[in-house]
């Protein structure tokens, strides 16, 4: 018990901050739970999805920003397609693979070319965050078909759906990592590429396909966000890759590759997914939500750095 | 004579473990003196003290007269102390001159620069250690014996009395070893004081003044050079007699396994290389650093493909064009650089052991845990691996236990050909003995070993035959009846053998 303790120390203290939150709700917002703490769930959901794929890409020692922007593109072009009639599991399939294809555009530039990422996924997020500017001028996509918003569900049905699909890929990509045999290759390329293929690993085959995931895990959380309203706002994105980026690390996945858990990175998601609304509920004024946000990351790295240095 | 170093009774210990024990040591001003022992003995702690890296527990640390109550790297650089690691520490992208000078220039970060006089003072020095370098030289160029060297130039220049060598002739062939002891002699003269760490106890005799013994953190003994011989250190550093070095067990030759016929790789330097193996041998493959050894290594595994010629495996011809290609051949590398890839630090011990069947443990990709426990765990025994779990990271582990754990890693693939690539670099005495014994093993099972080695006894000790390189090339092949130091030597020098085979 206390070896696991110590292993997923990270995992363990994220865990105790979110209940330490939900419990602080419980006593001094009780009210929280009935009027919050399911529409925080399907907020996050999207963003579950893009910081599992996020997960991977870092895992990898690789890093995509342009996910925000990818999201907003898919997010645009389901709507485009479903107000010209395209049916809704087409519109779907269709949208993964348009993120497919971006992930794989930035795959192949990263992986073949030997491009870094973070210049790689920086041009692409320009690219299609103004390509998106000139297409749209900023307006959202209206007059969507009755089967667009929540799958065309009940809103309480919608909902559900949203956060059992998210929930479900996440468990699926959690098993995978630990159980499949390319789940450890990410893990031995994110921790020494060279070393990786020395042991007939194939560095590039992986990176390139972390990308490929993360651009259909993009995809996806663009139907995600998207089926939550009544029209696709074209600006659904702007900042998103921030927001999963700081839930992967606080979850404890480290930035330079190789370490951390997909566990972690759920709660990672749940804590900073709750603590903007819960702060509401608790009457700090919204100003503050940012700041402790920030918070929250520079702790969880810094007790990393400690805990390393107080190893021998 | 001064002492430029007296540590009185020092120790130190990191959490429970007792790094040393009261231990005290001197150097003399215009000696060299040698610090022996096996991993683990407390050498590099003694040294870090000296350099501030670690502070005592308790003990005095005296350098150049004065007594050091709080040591840190600026006060013992401030003091003369400067080390030259067995990997140098330069900056790759700056010159030769500007890393000189970022070591002994002083002032604010507005003075001027004066070039001049920076490539000048630079190629003195340079000149001091006998380095035919020009100071434009960017380092990212340079050899690694001449990063030594360039190490050197640059301590010499920061004034330092006191130079702390870590196993630096570990990666240098015979004639740079031979270069170095001629600078450190000179320095000698010059009244420096050195502190030379190493195992390759046979070069002790011609350098050193003096030796000082630690054994497990403690102090066993210091005696002048000349009146202790090596079986002798070898005991004071073990706490037990070694009889026999090199337990080479000769098994009955099988089949030619892996043959090339005259592959060439233009990326790799390596030029019409045609050598073969058989099932049950260990071919032991010398040359001096930078003679294309590790180069072929890495052509014949895939790394940087032959570009002509052919490779036979079990006398079929094969191309490898990537590591993938050789391990699907039953082809295995272990790599030189175990510390950067021969493990992954990060990694568990049992994922370690298995990253290379990974294939073979998975079923339709999925990965069956209790098998690789099972492997892992079989390993960890067979190989007696030192490790707290096989659920430890490989970086908690010492040099010696992660390169076992490299080797399990291709063990465990069960490969027909075994490429080593210096097996036992830096590995304390009993665990090299256990990876030579293990050696025999394998090739007692059929399993075919091409051995490189900077180790000249080691490569006549352990080698069934013995291919010379020489400028990419296979210089010549000897068996091992027939091989010598001196022809070996001779062979790497380049000076062709009539006849041999």
């Amino acid at each position: 018990m206390r070896v696991l303790l110590r292993r997923y120390s990270r995992e363990a203290s994220v865990a105790a901050a979110y209940a330490a939150l939900l419990a602080l709700l419980a006593w001094q917002a009780p009210r929280y739970y009935q009027q919050q703490f399911a529409a925080v769930w399907v907020s996050i959901a999207p963003v579950l999805v893009l910081a599992t794929g996020m997960a991977l890409v870092i895992l990898a020692r690789q890093i995509d920003i342009s996910i925000g922007w990818q999201l907003s593109v898919c997010g645009v072009v389901a709507g485009l397609m479903a107000r010209q009639g395209v049916p809704m599991p087409a519109v779907v399939a269709l949208t993964i693979t348009l993120g497919t294809v971006m992930g794989a555009f930035n795959g192949a530039l990263v992986a073949f070319m030997g491009l870094p990422s973070i210049v790689v996924t920086l041009a692409t997020m320009v690219i299609l965050r103004q390509g998106l500017a000139w297409a749209r001028q900023g307006e959202a996509v209206y007059g969507l078909p009755a089967d667009f918003q929540w799958f065309g569900q009940t809103q309480a049905a919608g909902q559900f759906t949203l956060v059992v699909v998210a929930l479900g890929l996440f468990g699926a990509f959690a098993w995978g990592l630990r159980w499949l045999a390319a789940g450890r290759a990410v893990y031995a390329v994110g921790s020494d590429h060279e070393a990786a293929r020395l042991a007939g690993i194939r560095p590039h085959r992986v990176v390139f396909g972390v990308f490929v995931l993360m651009g259909a895990l993009a995809g996806l959380a663009a139907m995600l966000q998207s089926v939550r309203s009544p029209q696709v706002d074209p600006n659904a994105g702007k900042d998103l890759e921030l927001q999963v980026i700081a839930a992967v690390v606080v979850g404890g996945v480290a930035i330079s590759g190789g370490r951390g858990t997909l566990i972690g990175v759920l709660l990672g998601v749940a804590l900073l997914g709750t603590i903007g609304s819960a702060l509401v509920f608790l009457d700090v004024h919204s100003t503050w939500q940012r700041a402790l946000e920030g918070l929250i990351i520079l702790i969880a790295v810094s007790s990393d750095a400690l805990r390393r240095r107080a190893a021998p | 004579m001064a002492a430029l170093v007296r540590l009185a009774s020092v120790s130190k210990s990191f959490g429970a473990v007792q790094a040393l024990k009261g231990v005290s040591f001197e150097l003399q001003s215009g000696e060299v003196h040698a610090l022996v022992g096996e991993n683990g003995a407390g050498k590099s702690t003694l040294v870090k003290i000296i350099t501030g890296a670690h502070r005592a527990d308790s003990g005095t640390v005296e350098i150049a007269g004065q007594v050091v109550r709080h040591n840190d790297p600026a006060v013992a650089k401030a003091l003369g102390v400067a080390t030259i690691y067995q990997q140098p520490a330069l900056f790759a992208d700056l010159s030769v001159a500007e890393n000189i000078a970022l070591r002994m220039e002083r002032g604010g970060l507005l003075r001027l620069v004066r070039w001049g006089w920076r490539r000048q003072r630079a190629a003195e020095l340079l000149d001091r250690v006998g380095a035919c370098i020009s100071p434009d030289t960017f380092v990212r160029d340079l050899s690694m014996p001449q990063q030594q060297l360039v190490e050197i130039a640059s301590a010499l220049g920061a004034e330092a009395r006191i130079l702390i060598f870590d196993e630096p002739t570990s990666s240098l062939s015979e004639r740079e070893v031979e270069n170095l002891f001629r600078v450190i002699g000179e320095l000698r003269r010059q009244g420096v004081g050195s502190i030379y760490i190493s195992h390759r106890l046979e070069e002790l005799p011609r350098i050193a003044d003096r030796v000082t013994v630690l054994r497990d953190g403690g102090y066993v003994a210091t005696r002048p050079m000349d009146e202790v011989d090596r079986a002798e250190l070898i005991r004071q550093m073990v706490g037990r007699s070694v009889d026999a070095v090199f337990s080479k067990v000769n098994v009955p030759l099988g089949e030619v396994v892996l043959e090339t016929r005259g592959i060439s790789c233009a990326q790799a330097k390596v030029r019409d290389v045609s050598l073969s193996i058989r099932a049950g041998e260990i071919l032991g493959l010398a040359g001096l650093v930078g003679a294309g050894r590790t180069e072929l290594a890495r052509v014949l595994f895939g790394l940087t493909p032959a570009d002509a010629g052919q490779v036979l495996v079990r006398g079929r011809p094969v191309t490898i064009g990537s590591p993938d290609h050789a391990i699907r051949q039953g082809i295995a590398y272990v790599p030189e650089d175990r510390r950067r890839h021969g493990v992954i630090l990060e990694m568990p011990v049992a994922s370690n052991a298995t990253l290379a069947i990974l294939r073979r443990l998975a079923t339709g990709g999925m990965i069956r845990f209790r098998e690789e426990r099972r492997v892992a765990e079989s390993f960890v025994e067979r190989l007696g691996i030192k490790t707290a779990s096989i659920d430890s990271p490989a970086g908690n582990l010492s040099g010696g236990n992660q390169q076992k754990v490299a080797l399990a890693r291709w063990l465990a693939a069960e490969p027909s050909v075994i490429i080593l690539d210096e097996p036992t670099q830096g590995v304390d005495v009993g665990a090299k003995a256990e990876i030579h014994r293990l050696m025999c093993e394998f090739a007692g099972r059929g399993m075919a070993i091409l051995m490189i080695s900077s180790e000249l006894p080691e490569v006549l000790g352990m080698s069934d035959r013995i291919a010379v390189m020489h400028q990419g090339q296979i210089a010549g092949t000897l068996d091992r009846a027939d091989a010598t130091q001196e022809r070996v030597l001779a062979m790497a020098l380049g000076h062709r053998e009539e006849g041999a085979a």
